[in-house]
């Protein structure tokens, strides 16, 4: 099972190297959001996948699965998630004001 | 009572009170002050000439950096005495000068302060035993030495010249402190003195040669040596009291001293003779060779300076193979070229001071200092003419001035060397007495158009801006105490031989005994010995060369200024601003994905290169756990989506595919048993994607990407590079069980914090300052984007955001 989630993880580190390659900026935002999927679920691979029972004492009994990633995981989320919405308006802004979303064109501004 | 430390110390307190004294008493010219601190330092250590002669020393030590072996010690002999009584002498004089030499309306203040900082680094590193220190007040030398040579720097070509001596001067003062540190590395001390008793051990270590290069390469390039000569002749740029005393009494001495300083150390080496010997010979040679061209009369002097430091450098490596005997009566003889060096740098102390003034005093009373509109100035200036002939007779080596005595001493030690039997000297010992007369020619004839082109011949007035008419009696005392010095010396050598140069002569030669018997005494005429039917062929050779240097004068043509040492200095220059632009210009792009490119390639090479060059790989399927179906599915849901998304013709459809891969990892979520991270996945995906498509309706439409193929392939082969890096590690560290889990401690959650829910106690209580954070992360975040939606720029508004 650790085996075929991590050939998982690695289809989805290649796309999203692939994408923050590109020239648009939408796609290379598009690309840190598929790298911290495939951050998030190595984090939980890595963290064992036995099957255990829900890390809630009060429904289950031991054995539990690993709840420390689960709590790395979580903060990484909410992490990401407002990096990337920082980077989104960031985006939007930038394309309001100088008015194009390749990143070829964005080498700075003349005053430099 | 005289303390060395106070000797030191004194100048830099002097030169950070100049500036307020300046201040207060504007009708008072500083510089009478400041000519205040070398008299005192002189007066001091003339008193200490006696004791000094009997083979007293003086050792003082404060603690500065105790752990490191570097304290500031300061020792007093014979050696440093010669360079302390030259530092504060000509220093008085050339303060005296610059006196009458600077009007008030010059930033004064600066100039003596310069100059004190400059006195001070001097006497600090001709006193400093500690190697270290030594280094510190080396490098303060050059950084005012910079600042003097720059002093008006209005001028391009004094900003040129100071950058110039700059590079080159501390290029070689960080390698004489490689040196050192070497030193240090093979006996342990940083002490002069220890190393100089200790260092007989230490002659087959591995470091001991190159330690001899590097030192040398810092002594060379401060006292001008062949090829680093170039400098010197640029830092003429500097007012005249400079030339006159960095350039030709005190800092280009510095090399000469450290050499002096340590021929002891490194001197029983043959490569040690060949390179000291060697260059200063060719040094010697060249700057004669090239003073003859020169127009500027600061030119001709400066390449004078060069050769005559040539000469007395490579007396010191002629000196040094009587440390290759040991102490017998046969290699006291040899000694005699070190006792000529240092005789003769001091007589060429005095004698280029009071030319460089000399030449001051015409630059400044008739504007020009350029020989060809110069002439016949003898009967308008009858003082400073009597000066320059003084000086520059003595220069040339002739009788009545104290140059032909170490002259004469020179060629007798060229003489000499050629009877030693060691380094086959027997057939190469013939070029030192060969290259020595040819050089002394060149001198003589140049210090004949110092003469005859600048005071006789024909008066130009037409050619200069200023009527003729002597110099005030103040500028001229200090050449004039110079040029009694030089005929005194001449008349009473052996004075200055039982005082001064006795006492210098034991701290080069320790092991050698009572320095008396290495102390010859000097006289004017000792028969007819080679040496002297080597002067009078330079007389008479010189004489015929100089009257016909008309006709020989094009040689120069023949050295294309391309091929000049400057010329190669500038190239070098040149080509390393504009390669380094070039390459620069190369891999700094400006282009982001060129960037992402290096760090990937970077990472793949490295992470990947290690994981495979270790044999890091030893993947561990057994402990897998059992693969199910619906598994299986979402993971091949995964993947599909995954793909597709590189594909997508438009922006919508990748935002939809990325948030497929969000939800499946939500229902991964579920599958593994963690319902928090389930219920954070799904909402955060879906404001996600709801933001995704709110960016949207603000930019432009997706448009195919025009990217050539080369480059996406070269993407897509990094890509999958960088996945294959990622699978592999994590591979490996699959299954990595050398430690037990934490995991079982939290489980005691509803103990330790009264939560059931761990995931949620570890969250609030046991890593409480992790979430603390990451509301700071979000809050943040927050204000970054109301911030930058809110505020914007208006156009031509000067407190825009820009």
């Amino acid at each position: 099972m650790e085996t075929l989630i991590i050939l998982l993880i690695g289809i989805l580190v290649a796309v999203a190297t692939y994408l923050i390659l590109s020239r648009n900026i939408i796609r290379v935002i598009l690309g840190t959001a598929v790298l911290s999927h495939a951050v998030h679920l190595l984090i939980l691979t890595l963290g064992g996948l036995k099957t255990g029972n829900v890390p809630l004492l009060t429904e289950a009994d031991a054995p539990y699965t690993d709840a420390l990633p689960q709590a790395l995981i979580l903060t990484a989320i909410v992490i990401s998630f407002a990096v990337t919405a920082f980077i989104l308006v960031l985006a939007y802004r930038a394309y309001q004001d100088i008015g194009t979303d390749d990143l070829d064109a964005l080498r700075g501004t003349n005053d430099e | 009572m005289f303390s060395v430390t106070f000797a030191i110390i004194l100048p830099f307190i002097i030169a950070a009170l100049v500036p307020f004294i300046h201040r207060r008493f504007k009708f008072i010219h500083i510089g009478w002050l400041v000519m205040l601190v070398p008299i005192t330092l002189f007066v001091m250590l003339a008193r200490l000439i006696p004791s000094v002669a009997s083979g007293k020393t003086y050792i003082q030590t404060y603690s500065w950096i105790p752990t490191l072996n570097i304290n500031f010690t300061t020792y007093l002999d014979g050696l440093s005495m010669i360079l302390g009584l030259l530092i504060t002498g000509v220093g008085s004089l050339v303060i005296l000068y610059s006196i009458y030499y600077l009007s008030t309306k010059e930033s004064l203040q600066h100039f003596y302060c310069y100059l004190l900082l400059f006195m001070g680094a001097m006497l600090g590193v001709v006193f400093s035993d500690n190697l270290m220190v030594l280094y510190v007040f080396w490098e303060l030398t050059s950084v005012s030495s910079f600042l003097l040579i720059a002093f008006w720097n209005h001028r391009k070509a004094s900003r040129l010249g100071a950058q110039k001596a700059m590079l080159i001067t501390v290029s070689g003062g960080i390698a004489m402190l490689v040196g050192f540190i070497m030193l240090h590395t093979m006996t342990g001390s940083f002490s002069i003195r220890e190393i100089i008793t200790s260092i007989g051990d230490y002659t087959d270590h591995a470091l001991f040669v190159p330690a001899m290069i590097l030192v040398l390469l810092g002594a060379f390039t401060k006292s001008a040596q062949f090829p680093f000569h170039i400098w010197l002749p640029d830092a003429m740029e500097a007012p005249t009291p400079v030339s006159a005393y960095l350039h030709s009494a005190t800092m280009v001495k510095a090399g000469i001293y450290l050499v002096a300083r340590f021929t002891p150390v490194f001197g029983g080496d043959q490569i040690w003779f060949w390179t000291v010997s060697g260059v200063g010979m060719i040094t010697l040679f060249w700057g004669s060779f090239n003073a003859v061209r020169q127009t500027d009369l600061k030119a001709l002097l400066a390449y004078s300076t060069v050769s005559q430091l040539g000469l007395i450098m490579s007396l010191l490596g002629l000196g040094s193979i009587a440390l290759q005997y040991g102490y017998s009566a046969d290699s006291v003889l040899y000694t005699q070229a070190t006792f000529a060096a240092l005789f003769h740098l001091i007589n060429h102390s005095t004698f280029k001071g009071a030319l460089f003034m000399v030449v001051g005093i015409v630059d400044h009373e008739l504007g020009t200092r350029d020989i060809r509109r110069l002439g016949g100035l003898m009967t308008f200036m009858p003082i400073t003419f009597t000066v320059g002939v003084i000086g520059s007779l003595s220069m040339a080596g002739l009788p009545l001035f104290n140059g032909f005595l170490s002259k004469e001493m020179f060629f007798a030690a060229t003489v000499q060397i050629m009877n030693a039997d060691v380094f086959s000297l027997q057939s190469l010992g013939i070029i030192f007495p060969v290259i020595a007369w040819i050089a002394s020619v060149f001198t003589f004839v140049y210090c004949m158009i110092i003469i005859f082109k600048t005071f006789l011949g024909p008066v130009q007035p037409e050619k200069l801006d200023k009527p003729l008419h002597e110099a005030p009696m103040g500028m001229l005392i200090s050449p004039i105490i110079l040029s009694i010095l030089v005929v005194g010396i001449f008349f009473f050598p052996n004075l200055l031989g039982a005082y001064i140069l006795k006492p210098a002569m034991a701290s080069i030669y320790p092991m050698f005994g009572d320095p008396a018997n290495l102390t010859p005494s000097i006289h004017a005429w000792h028969g007819v010995k080679p040496e002297l039917l080597m002067t009078i062929g330079v007389v008479i050779v010189g004489t015929l060369l100089y009257r016909l240097l008309k006709k020989w004068k094009p040689v120069y043509g023949l050295l294309s200024s391309r091929y000049t040492f400057n010329a190669f200095y500038n190239n070098f220059l040149s080509f390393a601003a504009s390669k380094s632009t070039i390459v620069t210009n190369k891999y700094m792009t400006g282009l982001l994905r060129d960037y992402l490119v290096y760090i990937y390639l970077f990472f793949i090479l490295t992470v990947g290169g290690f994981f495979f060059y270790s044999g890091a790989f030893s993947p561990n399927f057994s402990t897998d756990a059992r693969i199910r179906v619906y598994e299986v599915i979402l993971v091949g849901v995964m993947a599909v989506a995954a793909v597709a998304m590189l594909f997508a013709k438009s922006r919508m459809t990748a935002t939809l595919l990325n948030g497929v891969l969000g939800y499946s990892i939500a229902i991964f979520f579920v599958i593994f048993r963690a319902p928090d991270l389930a219920l954070t996945q799904l909402v955060v995906e879906s404001i996600t994607t709801v933001l995704f498509l709110l960016a949207f309706s603000h930019l432009p439409d997706w448009k195919r990407e025009n990217i050539p193929s080369k480059t996406k392939i070269t993407n897509a082969v990094i890509s999958v590079g960088t996945g294959a890096v990622v699978v592999l590690v994590a591979l490996a560290v699959l299954n990595y069980d050398r430690f037990e889990s934490i995991s079982t401690f939290f489980e005691d959650a509803y103990e330790l914090a009264g939560g059931a829910n761990i995931v949620n106690a570890i969250l609030g209580d046991f890593r409480g300052f992790d979430t603390m954070l990451e509301v700071v992360v979000l809050f943040i975040a927050g204000l970054g984007v109301y911030t930058m939606i809110k505020l914007r720029a208006k156009k031509g508004d000067e407190n825009s955001e820009n």
